[in-house]
């Protein structure tokens, strides 16, 4: 878990976007990412854009490594699946192909709020930190909670194993967000 | 990079699209097969709405085909001419956009108005239903005199402007003054501020046109006022903005710590959001007591209100803005300004107003209220017209980020679909689709832009944009588009 979040930064715009692939792809080596830190130096950068999770986490080689993790989807079905640690929980979706309508719609980049899930309690707490910029946009996600998280910013991890999220309700009625006036 | 991830979520979600949306015509065949015709749906507007509303449309039904119609010959509405060019990553739904457009049973058909080249009256013939996903065109004026005065552009036109709308080419903002005044507190007003704060260093590697980086290289606006009606608690723009505009380097705030007398006290009783919003804001007091240099100045001015806009000597240009002094009455989000009588005016030589965008009607055949600017509707069936439907900015009125547009088109999608099972539409007349409008469009001498056509535009304007170290550099004139989707 640590190690996960450890590795969360504030990158510049140039590095969020490898970084997303790097979450993407298998073998997010500590290496990599410190030698793209160097290329963009946040400070440097004028505008530090969103936190995104690079999930240092090697690839495990055996599938009895995966985790197993649910998912209560807005119809109440439960589905079920096995994933690699590492993955973010955006991944899996888009991996797993699974039914859960508009999820992800920034594609991991921290500017939608559609990939907002609901975690139970004693899991919730071991998500570890939440940087400004999550919470920002979780601000604008429908049916928030105390538990809520952005799935695209949760790496998953063996502690996890098990754990049930909730897909929340989306209603057509989110007017507490204003893109115009 | 971005390319790379760009095309390796695009070729996995397309594997997995049409693996699924083969299984499910299969099934949806043998389930509607004892109808008459396939449905077709049409959609009017080829923004958000319209593709979320196709996307829920195309799913629900392996046996539907849906076609959308856009104005102009490029597709993606505000999220191409609105959606800052500092925001890419907002972007990143043309990526879905796109698989949907592609999809075998939907197809884009760009250059054709409806309303204009065919009406909607035209579209109910062809069609078994019709959504109408238009936006919002228009804006809302300010109502005092002097609006037509030189300086004083409406966001929507100098956003427009910005992103290389094509109505908006001509606008060229004259950005020699030091002073600018945005009327409005929403995310537009502080999107508008943000372009004319950001280092053109950053800028220049963004989608902003050529031609807008050129009129920002030589502005000399360095101090930015961002003037609401009602108090911080009120403010409408979200935090994500409020932070990019702290960020923003060399720019300081500049706010007025009388305006958050007892702000402090009121935060423990507010809802999360609203709560962080205005902690930031307080924080940016704080930090800026504390005398960091800078030469850029933006500050948010609360309860004013118009009065009018006042000239320069010759009469011409704007040169300042009269603002009535309000008081709250009632407290929290329902607070109402009420004037208090007294005024105060502020100088600037650039004045955009940003209090919102406003729906259009399209068609006489079509109901539109004109006291709220939206079509009536309950939850996306426009009243007491079968078989028409909305989506989107049109459905809702303006607010609202992208998110909150794909809802309400879902909601739509699943209405339609309900209809289409449960009677009040009827599928077993034969609808002819597009093939009755494309031959009508002909007759009028107007010619689609299809999206393969599309992708021509595309790949032009990520060429020239290769040549300047930006993403994409937009065409701006729309017969040059026509010419380069048929060539
Ligand atoms: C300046 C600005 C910045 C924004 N930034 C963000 C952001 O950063 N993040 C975010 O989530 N949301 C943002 N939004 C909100 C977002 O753009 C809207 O929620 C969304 O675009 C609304 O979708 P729509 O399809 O209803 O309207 P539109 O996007 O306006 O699409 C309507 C389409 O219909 C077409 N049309 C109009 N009339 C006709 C006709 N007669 N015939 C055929 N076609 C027609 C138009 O050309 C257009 O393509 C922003 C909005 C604005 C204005
Ligand atoms: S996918 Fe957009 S914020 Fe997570």
């Amino acid at each position: 878990m640590s190690v996960c979040m450890g590795a969360r930064r504030l990158v510049g715009l140039s590095l969020s976007r490898s970084s997303w692939i790097l979450s993407r792809g298998a073998n997010t080596s500590a290496k990599t990412l410190s030698s793209l830190r160097r290329i963009s130096d946040p400070k440097k950068d004028r505008i530090q854009k969103r936190d995104i999770t690079s999930c240092n986490v090697v690839q495990p080689l055996r599938s009895e490594n995966k985790v197993t993790v649910n998912f209560i989807n807005r119809d109440g079905e439960t589905i079920t699946v096995k994933a690699s640690p590492g993955d973010t929980l955006l991944d899996v979706v888009v991996q797993q192909d699974l039914d859960i309508d508009g999820y992800g719609a920034c594609e991991g980049t921290l500017a939608c709020s559609t990939c907002h899930l609901i975690f139970e309690e004693e899991t919730y707490k071991q998500l570890g930190p939440i940087s400004d910029e999550e919470m920002d946009m979780l601000d604008l996600a429908y049916g928030l909670t105390d538990t809520s998280r952005l799935g695209c910013q949760i790496c998953l991890t063996k502690s996890l194993d098990g754990m049930t999220v909730r897909v929340p309700e989306s209603s057509a009625d989110i007017r507490q967000s204003d893109g115009s006036a | 990079m971005r390319n790379i991830k760009t095309a390796f979520l695009s070729i996995h979600r397309l594997l997995q699209a049409s693996r699924r949306h083969r299984a499910r015509s299969l099934s949806a065949c043998r389930l509607f097969s004892s109808y008459g015709s396939s449905p077709k749906v049409c959609i009017v507007g080829g923004g958000p709405a319209g593709f979320y509303t196709a996307q829920h449309l195309l799913k629900a039904r392996g046996d539907m085909f849906v076609d959308i119609y856009e104005r102009l010959p490029v597709p993606f509405g505000l999220v191409r001419f609105g959606v800052a060019p500092d925001h890419p990553e907002v972007k990143n739904v043309i990526n879905t956009f796109t698989q949907t457009a592609q999809h075998e049973r939907c197809s884009f058909l760009g250059n054709v108005s409806i309303g204009t080249d065919v009406s909607v009256e035209e579209l109910k013939k062809a069609y078994h239903a019709v959504v109408l996903s238009y936006g919002a065109e228009g804006n809302r004026s300010m109502g005092v005199s002097g609006e037509n005065l030189a300086g004083v552009f409406s966001a929507r036109d100098f956003v427009g402007w910005y992103n290389g709308l094509p109505i908006n080419k001509e606008l060229l903002p004259d950005l020699n003054c030091e002073t600018a005044v945005v009327l409005g507190q929403g995310n537009v007003a502080l999107d508008v501020a943000r372009i004319l704060l950001s280092p053109l260093d950053f800028l220049k590697r963004t989608d902003i046109t050529q031609q807008a980086l050129e009129s920002l290289k030589a502005s000399k606006v360095r101090r930015i006022l961002i003037v609401g009606r009602r108090g911080p608690l009120q403010i409408a723009c979200t935090i994500k903005e409020v932070r990019e505009m702290i960020n923003l380097p060399e720019t300081k705030a500049d706010m007025l710590p009388g305006d958050f007398e007892g702000i402090a006290e009121a935060l423990k009783d507010l809802p999360r959001p609203r709560k962080r919003l205005t902690e930031l804001m307080l924080k940016t007091l704080k930090v800026d007591e504390g005398g960091q240099k800078a030469s850029n100045l933006w500050g948010f001015r609360f309860l004013r209100s118009p009065v009018k806009l006042l000239p320069d000597a010759d009469g011409k240009r704007v040169a300042g803005i009269r603002l009535a002094v309000n008081k709250l009455e009632g407290s929290g989000e329902e607070a109402r300004a009420v004037p208090t009588g007294q005024t105060q005016d502020l100088e600037c030589g650039l004045l955009i107003s940003s209090i919102g965008y406003k729906s259009l009607p399209i068609d006489p055949s079509v109901p539109f209220d004109p006291h709220t600017s939206v079509v009536p509707n309950d939850m996306g069936r426009v009243s007491q017209t079968a078989g028409l439907y909305c989506s989107g900015w049109v459905k809702r009125g303006p607010t609202g980020v992208i998110a909150t547009t794909m809802n309400d088109s879902f909601e739509t999608a699943r209405i339609l679909v309900k209809d289409m099972e449960s009677g009040p539409l009827d599928l077993s007349v034969n609808k002819a689709g597009s093939q009755e409008i494309t031959m009508l469009l002909q007759t009028r001498g107007v010619k689609p832009v299809s999206f393969s056509e599309w992708e021509k535009i595309n790949s032009e304007e990520v060429r020239r944009g290769e040549a300047l170290g930006k993403p994409r550099e937009k065409v701006l004139d729309v017969e040059e588009m026509l010419k380069i989707a048929w060539t």
